[in-house]
C-alpha cells in the first residue's frame, strides 16, 4: 500500500525528529561545575517508539478526517461519542438518573466507615476539586469566560477563614459564607473593569489578578504570615467533641454535602433563563445585547457565582487540612482546574463531575502516574482541544416540553 | 536624603539590562501576536528550555578549554537553534490543527502545552534549580575605566540584545521575508492570494521568536549562575506584559514595553522594596489591558509586526 | 395631546455618524408611523446598516435625535446613546444582514432567549426552582413554540440553529426578534440570498406578522420587487446621506434615485 508505506516513513521521520529535539534536555544531564556528562540513551530509544505510536496515530487520525472517511471521525471518538451518548441515555431515564445518584450518595456516605483515613482523606479532597471545577464551569463553559487566575478566589476564601479565625475568632459556620461572600465580591471587583474585555485578554486579566492576590498573600507577611501561611486553622466545632479520626470524617461529610448542593445550583442554573444568556453570551455577544440581554448583569452575576463557589471551597480547605499558604494557590492550581473542565466537556456537569474526581483521584491510586500527573493535565489540554473540543461527556441539551409540541414519546409514533 | 548619583546609575542600567531581556522575549509575543492573533502562552517556557540547552551545551564543552566568551557563543547559539525547533514544533503540534476552531481553543491549547513543557523538564531534568557554570569574568578593564557603572554580564546582556534588536528591525524592514511577514500580519487572506505561503511564514515568527527567547534564556543563565523549571512562569508573564505596555502586535512596541517595564521594576526594587517588583509588572499588565489596551505607542503606532 | 396626532413610533433627525475621519452617516432624517412598512434602500456603502446600528444602540450617533415611541403612549424616549438592550427592552427589535444566531443553541432556545427581556426569574429562583419560575419559564418556552409555528419553525424546535437550511435561519432571527415583543422591527436584508419563491413568501409573512402583531417595520432591502410591492413609504441614501423619500411610485420616477442607481446619464 501506498498511502501506508508513506505514512509509515513520515512516521519514522517525525520521530527522528522529536528525538533529536528533546535529545538535550532529555537525555543529557550535566553538573556544570564538576564537568560530569551524563547520556541517558535508554530515554531516546523511548522517545523513538513512544512517537512511533503517537505519530502513526496523529496521522491516520489527520488522514481519515481530510479523506472524509464516511463517519467523518476516528474509531476512539466514535467509541466516545458511543460512551457519552450511553451516559445520556442513562442519566435522562429517570429511574436510572436517581438510582445512579442513590449509589453515587451511598458510596459517599458509607466511604468513611470502610474506607482508611487516608481513602477518606483523598476523596474529600477530590470533592473539593468537584465544586471548584463545577464553580469555575459557570464562567468558563457555561458563559464561554475564560478565567484564569481562578485559585485567587479559592485562596481569598481559605485565607478568610484563617485570618478571620486567627485575629477575631470567628468560627468556621460564620466564616463559610463570609468568604463566599469576599470572593464573591473580589469577583465582582475585577468583574466591572474587564466587562468589556474579550477572550484572551479577560484570561490575561484575571491570570494577573491571580498572581497578584499571591504576591500580595506572600509578601503582606504582617498579616498574612508570608510564605509560612496560617497554621493550626480549626475543624468546624460540632456538638461533641471529635476525635482527630472523626473531625476527619465529619469534614469529609461537610465537603461531600457541599459538592452535592454544588451541583445541584450549578445544574440548575445551567437551565435558567441566566443560563440560557449566560449561553447566548458565550455564542454571540453582539447578538445576546441586541435580543435584550444585559450582559453587564449577566456577566458580573457569572463572575461573583463561580467566585464565590471557589471561596466557599477554600473555607472548606482551610478547615479540612488546618494551614494554608501561598503555595496552594498558584497558577498551577488554576490550570488544573481548567483542565479538568475542559476535559470534561466545558458546560457539561456530569462531564466536569467525572472529569475531577477522576484526575484528582487516579495520581493517588496509581502512584506511577501522580509524578506525571501534571504533565498529562498539560497534554490532555492539548489534546482534547484538538481531538474533542466538546469534551468527553459533551454537554447536554436540555429537553422542553412545549404546550403545543407533540411530546417526545409520541414523535415517533405519528411520523 | 543626599541624591547618591553613583546609586541611580546603578539602578538605572541595571533596569536597562533587565529591560532589554523582557524586550527580546516580548518580541516572540508580540510577533506571534501580530501574525496569527494568539498569546502564545508557552513562550516562556522556550526561554526555560534555552536556558536548560544552553547549560548543557556549556556543561560538555567546559571540560575541553575553550575560552569563555566561545563557550558562551556556542551555547546561546545551540540554545537558539533548538529553540527554534521547539517553537516550531510547538506551533505544528498545538496551534496549527486548531486554525478556524473557537477562540478559546489555541489559549487553552498553549496552557496546556506550556504546562506540558515545564513539567517535561522538571521531569527530564530536576526540580531544583542547577547552577550555571560561571562563564562571564568578573570585571572588564574596559568598563572600570568607564567607572564601573555596570557588571560585565549586564554589558553583554544589554549589547547583545540592543545588536539582536536593530538585526530583527532591518530584517522585517528590508528584506523579502521580512516584508512577507508583515504582509501577512495585516492581512492573511490576501497575503495567500498574492502566493506568500502563510503556513511557512507562521513557522518563520515562531522560529524566530523562539531564537530571541532562547537567547534571552542563555544571558539570563550566564549572568544569575541559576537555572530552574520554573523560571518560564515568571519571565513570560513579564515579557507579555512588556508587549502589551508597548502595544501588542508592534515590534518597536515592545522593545519600548521591554526597556519601560525594566526601568519601572529597576526603580520599584531600588528606591522601594524588591517584594513589590512582581507585583508592580502584574498591576501594571492588567490596569493597562484594562484602561488602555492599545498599550503605550497608542492606536496609530499599532502597527502589526 | 390628541390621539389622531400620535407620535411616530420612530423619529429620526438630523441623524450622523463619523468614524474618525469619515462621515458614514450625515444629516438623515427619518419617521415611521404605526403600522407602516418603510424601506430603506441604496447602493452598497451608503449607510443603511450604519443606520441601523445607530437606532439599535450598536453605534452611538455622533450628532442628530433618535425618539422612539410605542403606539399609544404619550411621551416618546431618546435612544442615544442607550444600550441595545434597554432599545430593545423598550420595543425595537432587529435582524441581522450577516445571519447572527447563537448556533449551538437549539432553535427553541434561540427564541427563547427573546423572552429574556419580558422575563424576571433571578439566580436565586433559578436555585430554588420556586413555582412561579416554573411558571414564568414553561410560559416561555410556551410563547416561543407558539412564534416557531407562527413562522413555520415547528419542525425543528429541537435542532441546533446552526443545523438549519439558510431561509430557515432568515426566518428564525425574525421569531427571535418577535419574541422581545416589539412594536417596530427592523430587518436589515432579509431577503439577502434568498430565490424569488422565498422572497416572495418572506413579503407575505411580513405582511402577516404585520396585521397579527401590530409591528410597524422598518426594512433594509436590495430586492427593489420586494421593496417596491411590500412599503408603504421608502427612503433612499446615498453616500450617507437620505437623497429622496417617498411612496413607492414617487420613487419609482425620482431622477435623482435614477441617478443614484444606474448613475450619472447626462445625454438622457
Amino acid at each position: 500500500m501506498n498511502v501506508t508505506m508513506r505514512i509509515l516513513l513520515r512516521s519514522l521521520m517525525v520521530s527522528a525528529w522529536f528525538v533529536l529535539l528533546t535529545f538535550p534536555v532529555l537525555c543529557v544531564k550535566v553538573a556544570a561545575r564538576q564537568h560530569t556528562v551524563t547520556v541517558l540513551w535508554e530515554r531516546a530509544v523511548g522517545m523513538f517508539a513512544v512517537m512511533i505510536g503517537c505519530s502513526l496515530l496523529w496521522m491516520w487520525y489527520f488522514h481519515r478526517k481530510e479523506h472524509g472517511a464516511e463517519s467523518g471521525s476516528s474509531a476512539v471518538s466514535s467509541a466516545l461519542a458511543g460512551f457519552s451518548e450511553k451516559w445520556h441515555g442513562l442519566t435522562s431515564n429517570r429511574v436510572f438518573s436517581s438510582s445512579g445518584m442513590g449509589v453515587l450518595l451511598a458510596v459517599g456516605v458509607l466511604l468513611p466507615l470502610v474506607g482508611s483515613m487516608y481513602q477518606t482523606t483523598i476523596f474529600a479532597n477530590a470533592f473539593l476539586y468537584v465544586m471548584l471545577a463545577l464553580g469555575l464551569n459557570i464562567a468558563v463553559g457555561i458563559a464561554g469566560q475564560l478565567v484564569l487566575g481562578y485559585a485567587a478566589f479559592y485562596a481569598i476564601g481559605a485565607y478568610a477563614y484563617g485570618l478571620l479565625n486567627q485575629y477575631f475568632g470567628l468560627g468556621f459556620w460564620v466564616c463559610l459564607p463570609l468568604g463566599g461572600l469576599l470572593a464573591a465580591l473580589a469577583g465582582l471587583l475585577l468583574g466591572f473593569p474587564v466587562l468589556r474585555l474579550q477572550g484572551d485578554y479577560l484570561a490575561i486579566v484575571t491570570l494577573g489578578f491571580g498572581e497578584i492576590v499571591r504576591l500580595l498573600l506572600n509578601n503582606l507577611r504582617d498579616i498574612t504570615g508570608g510564605s509560612q501561611g496560617v497554621a493550626s486553622i480549626p475543624r468546624p466545632a460540632f456538638f461533641m467533641e471529635l476525635s482527630a479520626e472523626q473531625s476527619m470524617n465529619y469534614m469529609y461529610y461537610l465537603t461531600f454535602a457541599a459538592m452535592l448542593v454544588t451541583i445541584v445550583v450549578v445544574a440548575r442554573l445551567k437551565n435558567s433563563r441566566v443560563g440560557l444568556a449566560l449561553q447566548a453570551l458565550r455564542d454571540d455577544e453582539i447578538a445576546s445585547e441586541a435580543m435584550g440581554i444585559d450582559l453587564r448583569t449577566v456577566k458580573l452575576q457569572a463572575f461573583a457565582l463561580g467566585s464565590c463557589w471557589a471561596g466557599f471551597a477554600g473555607v472548606l480547605l482551610a478547615a479540612r487540612i488546618n494551614f494554608i499558604s501561598p503555595a496552594s494557590f498558584t497558577f498551577m492550581d488554576s490550570a488544573m482546574v481548567l483542565s479538568m473542565v475542559v476535559l470534561g466537556g466545558m458546560g457539561s456537569i456530569s462531564g466536569v463531575v467525572v472529569a475531577a474526581l477522576v484526575l484528582t483521584l487516579a495520581p493517588e491510586y496509581l502512584r506511577a502516574f501522580s509524578e506525571y500527573r501534571m504533565l498529562l493535565f498539560g497534554a490532555l489540554m492539548v489534546l482534547m482541544m484538538i481531538f474533542r473540543p466538546q469534551g468527553l461527556i459533551p454537554s447536554r441539551k436540555r429537553a422542553y416540553s412545549p404546550a403545543g409540541a407533540a411530546s417526545g414519546s409520541a414523535e415517533g409514533g405519528r411520523a | 536624603m543626599e541624591f547618591d548619583f553613583q546609586y541611580f546609575l546603578g539602578i538605572f542600567f541595571s533596569g536597562l539590562t533587565r529591560g532589554s531581556i523582557y524586550a527580546l522575549i516580548a518580541l516572540g509575543y508580540t510577533m506571534v501576536y501580530g501574525i496569527i492573533g494568539l498569546i502564545n502562552f508557552a513562550h516562556g517556557e522556550i526561554y526555560m528550555l534555552g536556558a536548560f540547552t544552553a547549560l548543557i551545551v556549556a556543561g560538555i564543552l567546559g571540560g575541553i578549554g575553550l575560552p569563555w566568551w566561545g563557550i558562551l557563543v556556542i551555547a546561546a547559539l545551540v540554545a537558539m537553534v533548538w529553540c527554534s525547533a521547539y517553537g516550531y514544533t510547538v506551533e505544528k503540534v498545538a496551534y496549527k490543527p486548531l486554525r478556524g476552531a473557537s477562540r478559546l481553543a489555541p489559549l487553552i491549547s498553549a496552557i496546556g502545552m506550556s504546562t506540558f513543557l515545564q513539567n517535561y523538564v522538571q521531569l527530564a531534568q530536576t526540580s531544583n534549580s542547577v547552577p550555571f557554570p560561571r562563564l562571564i569574568p568578573r570585571r572588564f578593564s574596559f568598563l572600570q575605566d568607564m567607572g564601573n557603572f555596570m557588571a560585565p554580564g549586564d554589558f553583554i546582556m544589554l549589547v547583545t540584545s540592543l545588536l539582536i534588536m536593530v538585526a530583527l528591525a532591518l530584517f522585517i524592514r528590508y528584506t523579502k521575508m521580512g516584508k512577507a511577514m508583515r504582509a501577512t500580519a495585516q492581512n492573511r487572506k490576501m497575503a495567500m492570494l498574492l502566493g506568500i505561503d502563510a503556513d511557512r511564514i507562521i513557522s518563520l515568527t515562531f522560529i524566530i521568536g523562539s531564537a530571541l527567547a532562547a537567547l534571552g534564556g542563555t544571558l539570563i543563565a550566564a549572568r544569575t549562575g541559576q537555572v530552574g523549571f520554573a523560571i518560564g512562569f515568571l519571565a513570560g508573564m513579564k515579557a507579555f506584559t512588556a508587549a502589551v505596555l508597548g502595544g501588542i502586535g508592534s515590534i518597536p512596541g515592545a522593545m519600548l514595553g521591554g526597556l519601560v517595564l525594566g526601568l519601572a521594576e529597576g526603580f520599584t526594587a531600588g528606591y522601594f522594596s524588591s517584594d513589590y517588583e512582581d507585583v508592580l509588572a502584574f498591576a501594571l499588565l492588567v490596569l493597562i489591558l484594562i484602561f488602555r489596551p492599545a498599550g503605550l505607542l497608542g492606536r496609530a503606532a499599532i502597527q502589526k509586526v | 395631546m390628541n390621539r389622531n396626532a400620535a407620535h411616530p413610533v420612530l423619529r429620526v433627525s438630523s441623524l450622523s455618524r463619523n468614524f474618525g475621519g469619515l462621515r458614514a452617516l450625515n444629516d438623515v432624517d427619518l419617521d415611521i408611523r404605526a403600522g407602516e412598512i418603510v424601506a430603506l434602500i441604496g447602493p452598497n456603502g451608503a449607510g443603511k446598516t450604519t443606520f441601523f446600528n445607530c437606532v439599535t444602540g450598536i453605534y452611538v450617533p455622533t450628532e442628530g435625535d433618535v425618539f422612539a415611541c410605542r403606539p399609544g403612549m404619550e411621551t416618546p424616549v431618546r435612544l442615544n446613546g442607550m444600550k441595545p438592550f434597554r432599545i430593545t427592552e423598550l420595543g425595537l427589535a432587529r435582524t441581522f444582514q450577516n445571519i447572527r444566531l447563537f448556533p449551538s443553541m437549539t432553535v427553541l432556545e434561540n427564541v427563547m432567549i427573546g423572552r429574556h427581556c419580558r422575563t424576571k426569574a433571578g439566580i436565586l429562583g433559578a436555585i430554588l426552582r420556586d413555582g412561579r419560575t416554573r411558571a414564568e419559564e414553561q410560559d416561555s418556552v410556551d410563547r416561543a413554540y407558539d412564534l416557531l409555528r407562527e413562522l413555520n419553525l415547528a419542525e425543528h424546535w429541537k435542532e441546533e440553529a446552526r443545523n438549519l437550511p439558510y431561509g430557515a435561519q432568515r426566518r428564525l432571527e425574525i421569531a427571535r426578534a418577535l419574541a422581545t415583543e416589539p412594536f417596530l422591527l427592523l430587518l436589515d436584508e432579509p431577503a439577502a440570498g434568498m430565490n424569488p419563491q422565498e422572497t416572495l413568501e418572506l413579503k407575505e409573512l411580513v405582511l402577516e406578522l404585520r396585521e397579527k402583531f401590530r409591528l410597524s417595520v422598518l426594512l433594509i432591502e436590495h430586492d427593489m420587487g420586494m421593496v417596491m410591492s411590500l412599503s408603504d413609504r421608502i427612503f433612499v441614501m446615498e453616500y450617507g446621506s437620505r437623497i429622496a423619500a417617498g411612496t413607492p411610485e414617487e420613487i419609482r420616477h425620482n431622477p435623482e434615485v435614477i441617478r443614484a442607481y444606474l448613475g450619472e446619464s447626462d445625454n438622457a
